[in-house]
Formats: C-alpha cells, sequence, structure tokens
C-alpha cells in the first residue's frame, strides 16, 4: 500500500504543472490563439519568482512565501505574455513565429540576468514548502496519504484552478463569449463581442496560469532553476490536444501522463518495477510513446477550435 | 508575363527589406541590453558581436562555416516543412538520429574502402533522420494527429532511444560519450581547412550548400515541389486537383527528416573532436534551424544566409566573453529578429501601401459604385 501511496504523490508533483500549463493554454487556443508559447512563459515565471524566493527567503519562509511567489509568477506569464497577445492579435503575426520568439527570448534572458548579477546560472532556494501532513486531513484513511501527506500547497491551488476554469469556461458569459471567439469570430462580432478583447483575455489567462505552472514545476522538484522547465511547456501542448480542448479530459490528460512520468523518475523506487530487467531509457520513452499512441486512436475527430491560429480580422468576409 | 515578373521582384524585394529591419530592430535591442547591463563595454562588446568571426580572419571565417553547417540543414529541414504547411518541430530528433546513425556507421563499418566509407555514414545519417521525420508525416497524413505534438514526442523517444542504444553498442564509458569513428569515415577537408586555417572545415559546407541548390531546384522547378507548395497553401484544393495529399505529406516530413539527419552526420562526422554525449538533453540544432528557417523566410537561399548570419553573430557571442558578457545575450538578439519578423506583414504592408495606393483607389471606386448599383 506504501506504494501506490508514494506513486500517488509522485504523481501530484508531475501532474498538477501540466495541468495548470495546459488549462492556459486552453484558454488561449479556445479564444483562437494557438500559444506555443507556453514553454517560454514558465521559464520566465518561474525565473522571476524563484528569484523573488531566493531575495526574500531570509525574512519570510513557508507557505507565505510560496503563496506570493505564486503570485508574481502568475504576473510575470501574464505580462510576459502580453508580448505574444500584441502580435498576433494587434499585428496579426504568425503565431507559432512569435511564440517561437518568446522561446527562445526566456531561457536566454533568465541565464544571461542570473549570470550577470550572481555569476552563475543556477538560482538556489531553499524548500521550506514540503507539507509532511496536512492537519485532520492527513489522518483520513486512503485519501488522507494520496493527497495530503508529502504535498505541496500547490496541488490545492492546481485543483483549485481546475475547477475554476471549467466553471468559468463552461458555465459563464465570458466563457461562452471565449469559446465563440475561437470557433466563429465573426459570429461573435456580429453580436457585439469585441473579438480583439476577448482574445487578449484568453491569452493573458493563458500567461498567467503558465507563469504559475512555471514555478509549480520547480518547488517540489528542485532546490535550484536551471533556466529549464525540461520541456514541460511543449508536453502540456501535448496535453491539450490529448485533452481535446475540454477541461476535464484535459485533467485526466495530465494525471495520464504524471502517472507515466512518475513511472519514468520514480520506478527503482517502485518494487515490482525495479526487478524487471529494463533499461532506465524504457521507462523514460514510456510516457511519450504512450501519448503517441493515445493520440493516434483519438485524434480522428478533431475537435481544435474552428477559428484556431487565424487572426481576425474585423474587415475580412 | 513580364508583368507578372516585376511583381515578384517586388515581393522579393520587400520580403529582403522585412528582413533587413527586423535583423537591425534585433541588434539594436541588443545593444540596449548591452547598455543596460554595463554602459562602458557596451559598445565595445557590441562592435564585437557584429565583427563576429571576421576579427579572427580566415581562421574566425572557417569557424563561421563550421557552425553554419548544421544549422543550414536543420533550418532547410524545417523551412521545407513550412513550405507544406508543416511544422517540423522534430528537427531536433531528426539530427539526434542522424548523428547517431553516422557514428554507427562510422566505427562499425571501417570495412569500406577510404573513399566510400564517410559518404555511406552520410547516406545512414540521411536515411536515420528520414525515417525519424516519417512517423509524425504518416500519423499526420493517416490519422490527423498534430504534427507539432508528434514531433515534440519523437524528440524525446529519439534521445533516450540513441542514448540507450549508444550505451549497449559503441560506448566509451570513462567519457560518458560515443568512441571515436575511424579515419576513414572523417568528411575530407579538400584543402579547405588550409585554406581557412581552420581545422574543423570540411566539404561539409560544400555539401549543405548542395543541398540548398538541390532543394531550391526540388521546390520551384519540379512539379513535385508545385505539389508540396500547393499541399500547404490548400490542401482541400490540391486534392480537389488530384494531388495525393497524404503521400506528399508523409514524404515532404521524410525530406525535411533526412535535411536535418544529414546535418546532424555533417556535423559529428567532421573530425573536430565533437562526440555525441550521453545526455538528457535535445539537441539545439534542431531549434537554432526553426531560428534560422523563420528568418530565412523558408525560402532556399534566404536559409543560407540567416544560417551564415546567425553563425556569424554567434561567434561574436564567444568573443564579447572578453568584455565579461554572456555569449546569452546573442540568443536574445535572434529572438528579438524572429519576433520583429513576424511583423513582416505588418512592413511588407507599409511599403505596398505607399506603391498600391493609386491603383487601390481605383478598384475601391469600381467596388462602391458596383455596391450602389446592387443596392
Amino acid at each position: 500500500m506504501d506504494t501506490v501511496y508514494f506513486i500517488a504523490q509522485q504523481t501530484m508533483y508531475f501532474a498538477i504543472p501540466l495541468l495548470i500549463v495546459a488549462l492556459g493554454g486552453m484558454f488561449s487556443e479556445r479564444s483562437g490563439i494557438i500559444n506555443i508559447a507556453l514553454e517560454g512563459i514558465m521559464v520566465m515565471g518561474a525565473f522571476i519568482s524563484i528569484s523573488f524566493i531566493n531575495i526574500f527567503q531570509d525574512s519570510m519562509s513557508g507557505q507565505q512565501l510560496l503563496i506570493l511567489a505564486v503570485l508574481v509568477a502568475g504576473l510575470t506569464g501574464g505580462l510576459f505574455s502580453l508580448l505574444h497577445a500584441f502580435a498576433s492579435i494587434k499585428l496579426k503575426a504568425d503565431q507559432t513565429i512569435s511564440g517561437t520568439a518568446l522561446n527562445l527570448f526566456a531561457p536566454a534572458f533568465a541565464i544571461f540576468v542570473a549570470r550577470m548579477v550572481q555569476g552563475v546560472q543556477q538560482i538556489q532556494f531553499k524548500d521550506t514548502f514540503h507539507i509532511s501532513k496536512v492537519p485532520f486531513l492527513g489522518d483520513i484513511p486512503l485519501i488522507g496519504p494520496i493527497l495530503f501527506q508529502n504535498s505541496y500547497i500547490t496541488t490545492y491551488i492546481g485543483i483549485g484552478i481546475a475547477i475554476m476554469s471549467w466553471v468559468i469556461i463552461n458555465h459563464t458569459r465570458f466563457g461562452l463569449r471565449l469559446r465563440a471567439c475561437g470557433e466563429h469570430p465573426q459570429a461573435a462580432d456580429s453580436v457585439g463581442i469585441n473579438v480583439y478583447k476577448i482574445r487578449y483575455a484568453g491569452v493573458i489567462i493563458s500567461g498567467v496560469l503558465a507563469g504559475i505552472g512555471g514555478l509549480v514545476f520547480v518547488v517540489p522538484t528542485s532546490t535550484n532553476f536551471n533556466a529549464s522547465v525540461a520541456g514541460y511547456g511543449f508536453l502540456a501542448l501535448a496535453v491539450l490536444i490529448f485533452g481535446q480542448w475540454r477541461t476535464k479530459r484535459i485533467f485526466i490528460a495530465a494525471f495520464f501522463f504524471g502517472i507515466m512520468k512518475t513511472f519514468a523518475a520514480a520506478y527503482s523506487g517502485i518494487p515490482f518495477l525495479k526487478d524487471l530487467p529494463i533499461s532506465n531509457e524504457v521507462y523514460k520513452m514510456i510516457p511519450y510513446i504512450a501519448t503517441l499512441v493515445v493520440l493516434t486512436f483519438s485524434s480522428k475527430n478533431s475537435q481544435a477550435p474552428r477559428a484556431e491560429g487565424i487572426p481576425y480580422d474585423k474587415g475580412s468576409r | 508575363m513580364k508583368k507578372r515578373h516585376s511583381l515578384q521582384d517586388l515581393r522579393g524585394t520587400t520580403s529582403f527589406f522585412a528582413s533587413f529591419m527586423a535583423i537591425v530592430v534585433g541588434l539594436l535591442f541588443g545593444l540596449l541590453i548591452l547598455l543596460v547591463s554595463n554602459r562602458e563595454q557596451a559598445f565595445p562588446a557590441f562592435l564585437t558581436i557584429l565583427v563576429g568571426g571576421f576579427a579572427d580572419g580566415t581562421k574566425g571565417i572557417g569557424q563561421e562555416l563550421y557552425y553554419a553547417i548544421p544549422i543550414i540543414m536543420t533550418g532547410l529541414s524545417v523551412g521545407f516543412a513550412f513550405k507544406t504547411g508543416l511544422f517540423n518541430i522534430g528537427a531536433s530528433g531528426q539530427f539526434t538520429c542522424g548523428a547517431f546513425a553516422a557514428i554507427y556507421i562510422g566505427i562499425k563499418c571501417a570495412f569500406l574502402p577510404a573513399g566510400i566509407h564517410w559518404l555511406v555514414a552520410l547516406l545512414g545519417a540521411m536515411a536515420a533522420g528520414a525515417i525519424w521525420g516519417m512517423g509524425p508525416g504518416i500519423l499526420k497524413a493517416f490519422a490527423n494527429v498534430n504534427e507539432v505534438i508528434t514531433s515534440i514526442m519523437m524528440n524525446y523517444i529519439g534521445i533516450y532511444l540513441v542514448n540507450m542504444t549508444i550505451v549497449k553498442t559503441i560506448y566509451d564509458p570513462l567519457k560518458n560519450q560515443t568512441k571515436p569513428v575511424a579515419s576513414s569515415a572523417i568528411i575530407p577537408k579538400a584543402g579547405l581547412d588550409k585554406l581557412f586555417n581552420s581545422n574543423n572545415l570540411n566539404i561539409g559546407i560544400i555539401i549543405a550548400v548542395l543541398m540548398v541548390i538541390v532543394i531550391y531546384i526540388l521546390l520551384h522547378k519540379t512539379t513535385f515541389g508545385y505539389e508540396l507548395k500547393s499541399c500547404g497553401q490548400n490542401k482541400a484544393a490540391s486534392k480537389y486537383a488530384g494531388i495525393n495529399e497524404k503521400k506528399t505529406i508523409v514524404l515532404s516530413m521524410m525530406i525535411a527528416g533526412g535535411l536535418a539527419g544529414l546535418g546532424g552526420g555533417l556535423l559529428y562526422l567532421s573530425g573536430s573532436g565533437k562526440y555525441l554525449q550521453v545526455l538528457d538533453v535535445l539537441a539545439p540544432e534542431g531549434f537554432s534551424g526553426i531560428s534560422v528557417a523563420l528568418l530565412g523566410m523558408s525560402h532556399p537561399i534566404g536559409i543560407l544566409f540567416a544560417g551564415l548570419f546567425i553563425a556569424h553573430i554567434t561567434v561574436g557571442g564567444f568573443n564579447i566573453q572578453l568584455y565579461s558578457f554572456v555569449p546569452e545575450v546573442i540568443d536574445m538578439i535572434i529572438a528579438a529578429i524572429i519576433y520583429c519578423g513576424a511583423f513582416a506583414l505588418l512592413f511588407k504592408n507599409l511599403i505596398n501601401k505607399n506603391k498600391k495606393h493609386v491603383v487601390d483607389d481605383k478598384v475601391v471606386n469600381k467596388e462602391e459604385t458596383n455596391v450602389k448599383e446592387e443596392v
């Protein structure tokens, strides 16, 4: 049973950042803007917020500092994504190109600033955020060890974001408008919706979430930030497509990938996997192969937003 | 006919002008970053970037060409796929697979005669890259899976597979890298090393330029190239016109993969002391290829010059460490250039607006009268 708990706790570390970032991608893509810059925004969010932790960790610690850092990461991500929004909405540029530019810029910026300021590119931080057991909740049998032991507050933030996203996109006026802009912007415009504003909102929300996702990825898995989020932004894109741009399916997809990733990263701690005569590299490959296979069978009826990637031009017919 | 020609010329010059503007803005952005971080050293450092490899005479130019070879190849790969409407973000995995195949043949097939060995190894690199590119192509054509995602997955699968196979077959455990290849597998230098006074340079640069020409001819002078481009422009219309769009997509990804794979072979068989290491890191050359393709506007000749330009400022980036700057400033400049390149449409429209103003007015007037009649 301990093994099951171990796998569940580890899965959270991998699945939650993917979930948050993929949901971010959903807001952008369902408003009609492809956001391939998620990776870069994650790096930027993680960089600024980890630097924030690094600077303030002497005067603050624990959950208070982490929550402030999450806010900083979200703010950074939102501001950085404005660059993408400006290029792809206002200037009607190719959305892949400006996204690629952001992806290229973020790690270079992080390395440059870190090395100019402190000499080395790794930014260290003390992990004072780990929760070994949540009071009361951690004692519940079964659910306690899975959800409320060995966790980080970011896990609950992530699940909160998922629930909020589901409500916003499916059950609010804003969500309906956002979806309309991604499916048929001309129709949305004809009933008085400002397509540009909605798309800006979509991209900014995706930036905020991707920024938070960057921090959430780094905190549980490391004690320093090395200008990289290990391709998680791209994986989040895969999760988004795997999840067919729908909140619930993204949730399932993120946890599917998270579990696969856990097997890859922690198989030596799982007795029955450790005994199998399989090379370490095979485990690392499994998440990607599994995603490929699942995508192959689920993509025939793609539910991608209709107007995704097409700049909206008010004058065109 | 003549009129059409002049129109095309106009389009060519405006694209060139737009790229040029983007480069200028990107470089100015770089200067700004240098000024912010260290005002006194900024201008000498900026000059160093501009001068690039030219600072070291022929040796520096040789070094630039050596850097340019792999990124021209991955740039061609990405640019070629762009032409067919596909975003090959998987050049990195194809590059690594190609590099591995080349090294494997270079070590294991030492029985081949000296003049042929390196050629076989390069062909092997191309084939391995093509196979790696074929996967996303087939999935895109037959199962409608987004090629961006599959390419990303293939990047990771490729790097882990290559690492696993290296460890099992051609591993040097002391250095955590591959064993050295047989000397007959090293690409011949043909006097280029003496000409440029650089040991790293070989006829790889000639092969790269040849591939640029081949791809140019393929895209612009053959029926197949026309089919590729038309699939990129409008898949449904191409299908209607009788083009087998599934075959076209698969072939396009295979060619793109082959180009990236060849790039890997060219780099790791250059005899410059570079070995394929067993690290879980995606090859950066694949991602530089995206920058090169975007800067070169996906045109083969444009990609050649874009690759040379990026290699040029990359060498400059190494040199600015003399002024205690970090070479990553180059990546920021390239990012800024690409970001500005995204505005190419805006630049072009501005230019065209001035030129076409008279014509447009006439068209608009005509349309207005039409509308009135309809009403």
